[in-house]
């Protein structure tokens, strides 16, 4: 909001410097934007008439301009085309310092001498044009040679631009934004009485307003109170100029006299008004009530509006206040927007002014079912002041009375139709309350004397001195502060009135102390771990979108649904990721394109699927399915499934993982994506005795793989050989991969180290190709029991001396016991027991 | 035997000698037997010349319509073909990747780096943690109940206007969506202490955030925010502003402050916006900053008591404070990110600065 300081001072005499203004205004909660001063600088700029206009050879864009400022020709150049001879036009001779300390001087373009500067709106800071210069034909007793701020009745100002909070709609007027400023700096604040009929025009006091006109309210529940005003014998026509001014300062174009006195009390008072043309209302009367299903109105705007309908949003069942003339045809939505049959003309000469309180819920559907925001709707959404509605109209009245002409005459009587509108708020406060949640020592009085000067009365129910923190406040809050809750509630809002008044930053601050320990849970510990344990790998971690399209789900081999997003910023992005693969392999390709494809990328986030149940109650929580996922794409030169593979090792070493299982190829893999050469991860937490590549029970965790080349290749992903770059894969459920419950850790309790020298045994099986090496290892580890230091493959071989269906694995065993060197008859023993594990069941033999 | 059987049958022998292929030879072949120079579409064809005007227009457009489905099964055949043929290449090409040897791998000279959000986002849960803070984590998607309802903030209410939502077609219209804040993990905090009778509560709540925002240099529609919540017995404002303060030095550096100044919040009362000193000017004033020597870092205040009652907390047993502000937001600060977008392009450049 533009609040004009001079506008400021009709209500309290404040004084001094701006900035000081500004940062008290701050304090206060009223944030300034920007402060702006307008018409400093004007000082040397005169009005002067163009007499002649002439092109500059070899110039096509400026041309030399001849004009009298009242003491004979000056020439300038000019590169303005709005204007023609004997147009009045704003100059700045040589000199004159401009807004912004921009100093004119002699110039010289393609050889003409510029002595001076036509100027436009927008360097002079008093509107945004900058395209032409401003032409003052029509500024009243405009001449040659007077001084631009004279005619324009232009007084230096300063403007604050302030963001109001959305509960503050009483500070979202001049008046409001006054009071407070006023309050805190100790000022008198006055809004000054109005007589809406003593103010009237020379036609003295008119006809009663019942003669005139009519108003039936039929749905108190929208509009609680309803006012209207008459006034006969209106000429309109343009403002004064001191009030079109002061509507320009605020942000607002002039319209006429009618509109701008409306505009004017809305910003000043902040309670919005609409004036009808009363003649063009049916039956001259208006009807309120709720609008049926699918009603239409054309609004001012000229678009055609639907209402009455249920709107998406929760709890929205569709009603609207429409305003209607006698005759019951739409004219308005009240609150939001005037329909366009009514509207005030050139011809309107007598205006019937609706001034209502409406209910804020209600216009706040209206306005965004039909996405329809105005000046109004936004400030009955907010909560205007049910009893500032006379002060309102009544301004209303003073200010058309001063600008309608000398036959504007305001009606006797008011058509007030009031139902139930909000009443001012009663509560107790306890000064204990204040300072226990404030940290301070006030007292009742002092409390009391914080709130008096913003409109908010305080009587002491029970005094101070009847005991440490005994001080109670009946305190009842004006109607005008809407965000002032009854009691229980209401009393922190009113503490934050007392904080607020007497300064946040007066009051104390502490370091609170406590005896819990602040930490990290084991799962985030582990968490940042696994990040690590990639970085050392060399991937670095990546943040990719969480929306995606149709492509990228394909891409992900999941099956619809997915969860959709109801207004997704662009199409492509319209679900919820199922998986982070299509991101990241996006991202790779973005750094492909930048000649930097060799990457290896990370990410650690949270992938959706469809629940399978559809939420039920809404306080129940979370009705999707979520969960935190590792996923890694390794492409750098050389990389393929084994990299992925050997981060996979680096993170279950990492973990300290007890016993995991990688399923063997052919086995069930992942469904998440078209992949190449993947294997399922599972910890396992039991297998049978001694089985080969059995597992009773396991816990899936991820994948791990290569990316299909296919779909590689259709992305665009190629290597330097024109075929799809080999990629890499892991992606690991980490909400169940760190619970230490589903997967188990190796023991916490040490091992001690042998002190005897070990011994190492190299054993090579002819093993079917449906048995894991894993469960190979998995079984000779088994066999060796606490003599088994490691177990390593240390090589793979397959061909015809192997046999069809078969490879060679060779293990590497390394022996020894704790507290003795193993003889030769226990390796022996040792041998044979592990080679019987891995033979029994016949699907291996030792080589 | 009219002209029109005769193309009938010419597309069904066709149809079936394209189904019968199996292999990409095969098809090559099939290909050039039902459409090549030779084959019996070609001689039709060459036959047209022979006719009179009208009997050629009207089987040249029958034949023209005989080679486009041809052709169209040719192609549908050569892709299920070579779909099938990669397949089995994929399937034989399995290998059992338990067969890894450990060294056989190219390990990674160089190292990769954290993302600069996560960097920022340990250090600030490192700082609080210090403090005395616990770290817990909420989800990203929620009923309307917990990222709204619960904070005071209804249906239709103004406030509203304050979060630009996404969001989700599960259940009723508007019923979920995609967290605009961290604020709802507070709710899950606080109900769960309630349940469990384990109050007192400090946490600070890390986490992704989704606002319907253009992107541009100072918003990402999806961004990272960290909430701060107590609830203890005898919690002030003071309390909150001196926390403000340890945070603020703790992290951005001894000369940098902090202020507060009335905002509104629905969940919060009093509510504060926090500013803190400048990290480019150090509080002389620079265009950053707009001359005034701070900058805007976050909301707090103290937890309104329509929150406590919505999740069962006697306030005036037990007070509380919550805060919040954006991690990215302090990473572009903290390292004079001109764009936000760097944030999430993933250029590698980026990336391995920090």
């Amino acid at each position: 909001m533009r609040v004009p300081l001079s506008w400021l001072r009709d209500f309290a005499p404040f004084d001094g410097d701006p900035a000081g203004l500004g940062a008290t205004l701050d304090d206060l909660g009223l944030v300034v934007e920007e402060i702006q001063r307008v018409g400093e600088g004007l000082g040397d700029v005169v009005i002067a008439r163009v007499d002649e206009i002439a092109l500059i050879t070899g110039a096509d864009k400026i041309r030399r301009i001849v004009v009298d400022a009242g003491d004979g020709p000056i020439e300038v150049v000019c590169g303005a085309w709005n204007f023609e001879v004997g147009d009045l036009v704003p100059l700045a001779p040589v000199g004159a310092v401009l807004p912004g300390g921009f100093t004119i001087g002699r110039r010289k373009m393609k050889g003409v001498v510029s002595n001076g500067m036509l100027c436009s709106g927008r360097e002079l800071e008093l509107t945004d044009d900058g395209e032409g210069i401003m032409v003052l034909n029509r500024v009243e007793d405009a001449h040659p040679g007077q001084r631009f701020t004279e005619a324009m009745g232009i007084e230096t100002d300063v403007v604050f631009d302030i963001a109001v909070e959305a509960n503050r709609p009483d500070a979202w007027s001049i008046a409001g934004v006054a009071r407070d400023l006023a309050a805190r700096l100790g000022l008198p604040f006055t809004i000054p009485v109005v007589d809406g009929r003593a103010s009237a025009g020379v036609g003295g006091e008119g006809a009663s307003i019942e003669t005139l006109t009519s108003v039936r309210v039929d749905d108190a529940e929208l509009c609680p109170r309803f006012t209207a005003r008459v006034i006969t014998g209106v000429v309109v026509g343009p403002s004064p100029k001191w009030l079109a001014h002061r509507l320009s300062l605020a942000g607002m174009r002039s319209i006429n006299n009618v509109v701008d006195a409306s505009n004017y009390v809305m910003l000043e008072l902040g309670q919005p008004t609409h004036p009808y043309d009363l003649d063009r209302l049916g039956g001259g009367g208006l009807v309120i009530r709720r609008a049926a299903q699918g009603e239409t109105i054309t609004t001012l705007d000229g678009v055609v509006r639907v209402l009455g309908r249920p709107g998406p949003g929760l709890d929205d069942t569709g009603e609207d206040c429409l305003i209607c003339d006698a005759e019951g045809t739409p004219v308005g939505i009240g609150g939001v927007m005037g329909g366009a049959s009514s509207e005030i003309g050139a011809d309107t000469t007598r205006v019937l002014l609706e001034t209502a309180y409406f209910v804020p819920m209600a216009i706040a559907r209206t306005s965004k079912r039909l996405a329809l925001r105005t000046e109004a709707s936004a400030r009955y959404e907010r909560g205007c002041d049910p009893e500032g509605i006379d002060r309102a109209a009544d301004r209303f009245c003073e200010l058309l009375a001063m600008t309608a002409g000398s036959t504007a005459s305001v009606a006797s009587g008011t058509i007030d139709i009031r139902g139930d509108v909000p009443t001012p708020v009663k509560l107790a406060v306890r000064a204990s309350r204040v300072n226990d949640l404030l940290g301070t020592g006030f007292t009742a009085s002092q409390i009391a004397a914080l709130l008096d000067p913003i409109g908010i009365t305080a009587e002491e129910v029970r005094a101070d001195d009847e005991g440490p923190d005994a001080g109670v406040l009946q305190v009842t809050a004006p109607t005008f502060r809407p965000d002032i809750r009854p009691a229980p509630m209401g009393e922190s809002d009113i503490i934050e009135e007392v904080a607020r008044t007497y300064g946040y930053s007066r009051l104390p601050r502490r370091m609170p102390a406590w005896p819990q320990p602040g930490r990290l849970t084991v799962y985030q510990r582990d968490r940042r771990r696994l990040k690590e344990v990639l970085c050392g790998l060399g991937a670095s971690e990546a943040w990719t979108s969480t929306f995606v399209g149709d492509f990228d789900q394909t891409m992900s081999g999941a099956d619809p649904p997915y969860i959709e997003v109801t207004n997704p910023l662009v199409e492509s992005e319209r679900y919820l990721r199922t998986s982070m693969v299509p991101g990241l392999v996006r991202a790779v390709i973005y750094n492909s394109e930048r000649r930097q494809g060799d990457v290896r990328l990370f990410e650690v986030g949270t992938v959706f699927q469809y629940p399978e149940s559809p939420p039920v109650d809404p306080e129940d929580g979370p009705p999707a399915d979520m969960s935190e996922r590792l996923c890694a794409v390794f492409c750098a030169e050389g990389d393929d499934a084994w990299t992925a593979v050997a981060a996979w090792h680096a993170i279950a070493d990492a973990l300290a993982i007890a016993d995991w299982s990688m399923l063997a190829a052919g086995g069930p893999t992942s469904a998440v994506l078209h992949t190449y050469r993947s294997a399922g991860l599972s910890s396992v937490v039991e297998t049978p005795p001694d089985e080969l590549g059995i597992i009773w029970k396991s816990t899936q965790l991820g994948v791990v793989g290569e990316l299909d080349p296919y779909i590689v290749g259709s992305l665009g992903l190629l290597g330097r050989d024109g075929r799809a770059r080999r990629v890499g894969w892991l992606d690991l459920d980490i909400g169940t991969l760190l619970d230490r419950v589903s997967v188990p850790r190796k023991p916490e309790v040490s091992r001690p180290i042998s002190r005897f020298p070990s011994s190492d045994l190299d054993l090579a099986f002819a093993v079917d190709n449906d048995i894991p090496a894993g469960g190979v290892e998995r079984a000779l580890r088994r066999a060796g029991g606490d003599q088994l230091e490691s177990v390593e493959l240390f090589d793979v071989f397959r061909g015809d001396v192997v046999g069809d269906g078969r490879r060679s694995l060779a293990f590497r065993l390394r022996l020894c016991s704790i507290d003795h060197t193993l003889n030769d008859e226990e390796l022996a023993e040792l041998r044979s027991r592990c080679i019987a594990a891995v033979e029994k069941g016949g699907k291996a033999a030792l080589r | 035997m009219s002209s029109a059987l005769d193309i009938d049958g010419l597309v069904k022998d066709a149809e079936a000698s394209i189904s019968a292929a199996r292999t990409t030879e095969d098809i090559r072949q099939v290909a050039t037997e039902v459409g090549g120079k030779r084959s019996p579409l070609a001689e039709a064809h060459r036959a047209l010349g022979a006719l009179d005007p009208g009997a050629r227009k009207e089987l040249g457009r029958l034949l023209y319509e005989a080679r486009t489905t041809i052709d169209a099964l040719v192609e549908r055949r050569r892709t299920e073909i070579r779909f099938a043929e990669m397949q089995a290449t994929m399937e034989s090409d399995r290998i059992d990747l338990s067969e890894f040897i450990p060294g056989t791998v190219k390990s990674s000279p160089t190292r990769g780096h954290l993302h600069l959000v996560s960097q920022t986002r340990d250090a600030l849960e490192d700082v609080f943690v210090g403090m005395g803070f616990e770290v817990a984590e909420g989800p990203d998607i929620e009923t309307d109940w917990f990222n709204f309802g619960a904070l005071n903030i209804p249906p239709a209410h103004p406030a509203r206007g304050m979060w630009d939502t996404f969001y989700l077609n599960l259940g009723a219209p508007e019923s979920t969506l995609l967290r605009t804040h961290t604020s709802p993990v507070q709710i899950h905090l606080m109900e769960a202490a309630v349940v469990n009778g384990d109050l007192p509560i400090h946490a600070v709540m890390p986490g992704r955030c989704y606002r319907r925002d253009t992107p541009d240099a100072r918003h990402l529609p999806v961004f990272h925010q960290i909430e701060g919540l107590v609830v203890d017995k005898g919690i002030t404002f003071a309390d909150l502003a001196g926390t403000i303060e340890v945070f603020t030095a703790a992290y951005f550096g001894s000369d940098i402050h902090s202020r507060l100044r009335p905002a509104y919040f629905p969940f919060t009362e009093p509510s504060a916006e926090f500013e803190v000193t400048c990290t480019i000017c150090h509080g002389e004033g620079c265009r950053t900053c707009s001359q005034t020597g701070w900058i805007e870092l976050g909301g707090c205040g103290m937890v309104d008591p329509a929150v406590f009652d919505a999740v069962g907390i006697d306030p005036d047993q037990w007070t509380g404070f919550a805060f919040g502000f954006g991690i990215d937001r302090c990473a572009q600060m903290r390292h004079q990110i001109a764009d936000m977008r760097a944030l999430n392009e993933n250029d590698i450049r980026f990336l391995r600065q920090f």
